[in-house]
């Protein structure tokens, strides 16, 4: 199949570069370009109106001042990055959130896809695989009321906490919430990171670890040579992914506590609703144009990850 | 067998939350006495209700209509969204992953940087368009935006990518025009795809806070998913039962299709 794929294309390509400009050929080519534009268009213009000039829109604002629109230079950029204390401290936990969350959550969705591999009963392996991937179905909006039930500081985790003897905690009221915003976001994440790893798994060829099994290695120099070197290209995938998961991480702190919730979970999303609610667009423009250039060279990583793989 | 436990903490939020929406007010006054303020001691809690009821249920079907008026909400917006996005996502994934025309490269790689995008950055643009069309505090504000999400084009096009030119080309010569190839070829043979990106697509709108808390203001146009945050813990059987009755539409979606859903994944880690 894959085989006779490539010889069409080929063919194809031989039949065009031969006669390029024939008429036929031209006349083809563009009821071909036609039928593209035909089916591109209408999504595109959606795409267009609603994300690109707006957003060109906000560059152009993120240089304006806020009421009287007019030019500032850098001024918002000034203010944002150096001045503005509450972006630092959004900023601040939005990094150290996902400083401590991405490498937990990747490798313990790998060690999951993992063990979840080894198991050999087909029933066993669904069943802890729906149990794994039930979270991603699960509207944040309805769980919210178990954490706070959970996590309340007479709920039922410090309930455990005392019974065995240990002190109660805050955990909403102290730095602990930002405990509770980790353990919600790997919650969300876990089966979805597995499903990822799973993906890159089953695509390492079972002989490669049958040649290594017949030269005399054991399992975990099969995982350390095989396993770990193959999947270096998910790693990356996965990694940008979790990354761009871990802004929706919001719901879950408003949902818990709000629009002011304790310092250590103050997210970036926080700070642009209040900034909103005081219709600083100028501000918002700024940051957003920050935020967007962060994740606009994540993203080319990505790319590049996803175009040299083999 | 460490994987077993995990599991079941890992289900255990949504056990209790079913647990919590069959049992009675004073089941649920004993168990967490503690966290209302009523009470002394520690709050505690068992899986199975004592004494199972539909009292928060009828309750909350009974006496709370501002609960139908939301749920229906949830449900327009949702389903609106995704009507949509499968009307302009499928031609336009199609025409992605079949066609080779000037710029097509590029318009691929912005849709990736679009999908990418978290909410923060995408929240004042919207707002500033749907504020010149006059669309702020109506539904369609939430609908629109997320018609034109790129993220279900990826999927699909992921897939319609790997329709077999031959099949395509066997159709074409048997004289079908390329909007016959669309329908009659493109759509049965991806159809996996267009249902993983409309499973995904569900779970997001249905999950929706962000842009519903932004754009609309009217309370009575609220989804369900914002009167659920205004539920307290004084409240917590009627909350119980609001939770569970959002959970299962999308559960139940999740149980029928997990394996398009597990494709639908995927197929953003894998290269074709």
């Amino acid at each position: 199949m894959i085989i006779n794929k490539e010889k069409m294309r080929t063919d194809n390509r031989i039949i065009l570069t031969k006669k390029p400009h024939t008429k036929v050929w031209r006349r083809r080519r563009l009821r071909k370009n036609a039928a593209a534009a035909a089916f591109l268009l209408p999504g595109f213009a959606g795409v267009l109106v609603f994300a690109l000039l707006p957003m060109l829109e906000v560059l152009r604002r993120s240089f304006l001042s806020a009421v009287t629109l007019q030019w500032v230079g850098l001024k918002n950029y000034k203010e944002v990055l150096l001045k503005n204390a509450a972006f630092k401290i959004a900023v601040a936990n939005t990094l150290r959130f996902t400083l401590i969350c991405i490498p937990l959550l990747v490798a313990l969705s790998l060690f999951l896809a993992v063990a979840l591999q080894s198991i050999r009963v087909y029933e066993i392996k669904a069943a802890l695989k729906s149990a794994l991937l039930v979270p991603m179905a699960v509207p944040a909006a309805s769980v919210v009321l178990v954490w706070k039930v959970l996590f309340h500081s007479n709920g039922l985790i410090n309930a455990l906490i005392v019974r065995f003897g240990g002190e109660a905690v805050n955990w909403m009221g102290s730095s602990c919430s930002f405990t509770v915003l980790v353990i919600s976001y790997i919650w969300k994440n876990l089966g979805y990171d597995m499903i990822l790893w799973l993906a890159g798994l089953a695509g390492i060829s079972p002989e490669i670890y049958e040649a290594a099994r017949v030269d005399g290695a054991g399992e975990w120099n099969c995982f350390a040579q095989i396993t770990l070197p193959n999947l270096r290209p998910s790693l990356y995938t996965i990694t940008v992914l979790s990354f761009l998961n871990s802004f929706k991480v919001f719901r879950e702190a408003w949902l818990v506590a709000g629009d002011y919730p304790n310092q250590s979970m103050y997210l970036l999303q926080h700070l642009y609703n209040n900034w909103f609610r005081e219709l600083s667009f100028d501000k918002i423009s700024a940051s957003a144009v920050v935020t967007a250039a962060v994740v606009l060279v994540l993203i080319l990583l990505l790319q590049k990850a996803w175009g040299t793989e083999v | 067998m460490i994987l077993i436990v995990l599991a079941a903490a890992i289900c255990f939020p949504v056990v209790f939350m079913l647990g919590g929406a069959l049992m009675p007010d004073w089941e649920l006054t004993e168990y967490l006495g503690a966290v209302l303020g009523n009470a002394e001691g520690m709050a505690s809690w068992s899986l199975l209700p004592r004494a199972p009821t539909l009292e928060p249920v009828v309750e909350l079907l009974m006496d709370s209509p501002q609960y139908f008026v939301m749920f229906w909400n949830s449900m327009k917006l949702s389903l609106c969204i995704l009507a949509g996005q499968l009307l302009f996502g499928m031609p336009s994934a199609w025409a992605l992953a079949r066609y080779s025309f000037p710029g097509q490269k590029a318009v691929l790689l912005l849709y990736i940087i679009l999908m990418l995008m978290p909410f923060q950055v995408l929240m004042l643009p919207e707002y500033l368009v749907l504020n010149r069309l006059n669309l702020l505090d109506t539904h369609l504000a939430v609908i629109l935006p997320s018609v034109f999400s790129t993220f279900p084009v990826f999927i699909m096009y992921r897939f319609f990518h790997e329709v077999p030119n031959v099949v395509v080309e066997a159709a074409q010569i048997d004289g079908a025009g390329e909007w016959q190839t669309f329908l009659r070829i493109g759509i049965p043979l991806g159809a996996p795809g267009v249902v993983s990106a409309a499973l995904l697509g569900f779970l997001e709108s249905w999950n929706m806070i962000e842009q519903p808390m932004t754009f609309l203001k009217t309370e009575s146009l609220w989804p369900l998913s914002l009167f659920l945050s205004e539920i307290g813990l004084d409240e917590a059987g009627m909350g119980f039962a609001a939770a569970v009755f959002m959970l299962i539409p999308a559960l139940l979606l999740f149980l029928c299709g997990q394996d398009y859903l597990e494709q639908g994944i995927a197929a953003a880690a894998v290269k074709e």
